[in-house]
């Protein structure tokens, strides 16, 4: 009880005792576990390889330091293929992820079975990174920007198929209800008052995935999925590290680009 | 023209909101439904066009038995029944024409509404009524700019364009002002009266509903237990449908307050 009665009135504590007992246990619980963690990473470093990393540091600079800015007109077909794998990538999911969301959507799904496998697609998705989906598509297309296209999009209809469909299930029920009134079809119910509702958190989340599978696109060349990190990978094979230096510097400015441009739009729609 | 017999709801929680609910409504006649809150209202009128469905019971609407329609049946005999609700129900991201035209989605098919490829006539119809309900400068605005008096006439020209016989009216001034519920008001009974609509208006304001009703029904806990004349009700037949309370003392309040809104226009 947060009320107690004393002898000059009642009182009242945000908790109650046991409550309180419990959320203070909690805290002394965490604290032990950090302590026993940190002791058990400290009995595993190797502190010379530790004391060693400032140097390392040092040593790698200066490797990349300056960058050969003259690589950068071998770079621009493979930053072209990067962009090409992520907007592609996300088109596919987006095309493949949106119908999804109405099957999984707890108010649009035709029946519980369809449900309950749509959230399965959904959950196998997202629970392999881009890059291991790379490596599958790769030892099944071969190399290349299709292999790319093919990762992102997989990873993708996971993540915009939960987002969308939770906005799905957020619709307001009486436009719903009131559309129904006139005698719509189910179709025609869906089109004119449940996506006039989410259409702009469709927008968004889209563009969202997009912005995050940019930077996906730049990684999974490094197994061969096309974009810029087939060059990644061979320079650092190469121990080009000034080559390598100019490739960090493209994706930082890619990377800025489009969340400028993502941002934007989002704004626009909001 | 609506019979209702015997209709009994219960939702599956256990709670019954009708229990045994038989009323008949005349063509073009205008009856308001009061009652307390969760006397079964919303039920009733919901289980008219079966956006709930009724535990037992029947339902006609001249010779059709709405009660035992399959669902292609009953989105044809939906387009004959016009709603019109307290939230307004609008899609607020599309516009008072499109709003308005989303009244017609029973007599067009699925591509004709994708594109907004509705009938000329269907639109001229919009126009008039749009017209009608005194909106004709907002058409292209979007539904959520507008005030709440002026979403309450999009939805009233949304059931209007359906070409109904009867409308269903749940609450339609719960949201406005008193100026504004007295606004709304005359314009239903009004297009009611010019279309001939049989019309069934749940609303709390008993006042409100002796303005403009000929013919009152009292709910309470899912039973009928007042029906006839709005000046029938005496305060033991309001105590009856509400429960006990001063109904003369709060029937003057709101004779006092009427110049007070007349100053304000």
């Amino acid at each position: 009880m947060p009320v107690r009665i004393a002898n000059n009135g009642k009182i009242w504590q945000r908790y109650d005792t046991t409550t309180r007992l419990r959320l203070w246990g909690g805290w002394l619980g965490g604290t032990v576990i950090t302590l026993i963690c940190w002791q058990l990473i400290a009995n595993r470093t190797r502190w010379e390889f530790a004391a060693d990393a400032p140097r390392q540091l040092a040593i790698f600079l200066q490797r990349v330091f300056p960058p050969d800015w003259s690589y950068i007109n071998q770079l621009w077909q493979p930053l072209w293929d990067t962009l090409t794998i992520a907007t592609l990538g996300t088109l596919l999911a987006v095309i493949i992820a949106l119908p999804l969301s109405f099957l999984a959507a707890r108010n649009t799904t035709p029946h519980p079975v369809i449900r309950y496998l749509t959230l399965l697609i959904i959950v196998v998705s997202r629970s392999v990174n881009s890059l291991i989906w790379a490596l599958i598509i790769v030892a099944i297309t071969g190399p290349g920007v299709l292999a790319g296209i093919i990762a992102i999009a997989l990873r993708s209809i996971g993540f915009i198929g939960k987002l969308a469909f939770e906005s799905v299930e957020e619709t307001s029920r009486e436009p719903v209800e009131a559309i129904t009134a006139t005698g719509a079809s189910r179709l025609q119910v869906l089109s004119y008052s449940i996506l006039p509702q989410v259409m702009p958190s469709f927008a968004g989340i889209s563009i969202f995935r997009w912005d995050i599978n940019i930077r996906e696109a730049t990684v999974i060349g490094l197994v061969g999925a096309g974009g810029i990190g087939l060059n990644l990978n061979a320079t650092v094979n190469l121990l080009r590290w000034d080559q390598a230096g100019m490739i960090f510097v493209v994706i930082f400015g890619l990377v800025l680009i489009s969340e400028a441009i993502s941002a934007r739009v989002r704004q626009a729609i909001i | 023209m609506l019979r209702i017999e015997q209709l009994v709801k219960r939702y599956p929680t256990g709670d019954t909101a009708l229990r045994g609910v038989s009323l008949s409504v005349a063509e073009g006649q205008v009856v308001a439904l009061i009652g307390p809150s969760g006397a079964g209202k919303s039920t009733l009128i919901r289980c008219v066009n079966r956006l709930v469905e009724p535990t037992s019971g029947k339902i006609w609407l001249r010779d059709t038995e709405i009660t035992a329609l399959h669902p292609r049946q009953l989105r044809r005999i939906r387009r004959r029944i016009g709603m019109i609700f307290q939230e307004y129900a609008l899609v607020e991201r599309l516009s008072v024409m499109e709003n308005v035209l989303s009244g017609r989605l029973g007599y067009v098919n699925f591509w004709q509404s994708w594109f907004r490829r509705f009938p000329q006539t269907d639109i001229d119809q919009a126009f008039t009524l749009l017209d009608r309900v005194g909106l004709s400068d907002f058409i292209d605005k979007r539904a959520d700019e507008l005030s709440g008096g002026q979403r309450q006439r999009v939805g009233i020209a949304r059931a209007l364009i359906q070409s109904p016989d009867l409308l269903l009216v749940d609450e339609p001034t719960a949201s406005l002002d008193p100026k504004t519920s007295r606004q709304i008001m005359r314009l239903i009974t009004e297009l009611a009266r010019e279309r001939g609509l049989a019309v069934i208006i749940n609303i709390h304001d008993v006042p409100l509903a002796q303005m403009f009703v000929q013919r009152i029904v009292g709910l309470r806990a899912g039973e009928i237990v007042y029906d006839g004349p709005p000046d029938g009700l005496t305060p033991d037949r309001l105590s009856e449908i509400y429960g006990a309370e001063d109904w003369g003392a709060s029937q003057a309040t709101t004779a006092e307050q009427e110049p007070s809104l007349t100053a304000q226009e």
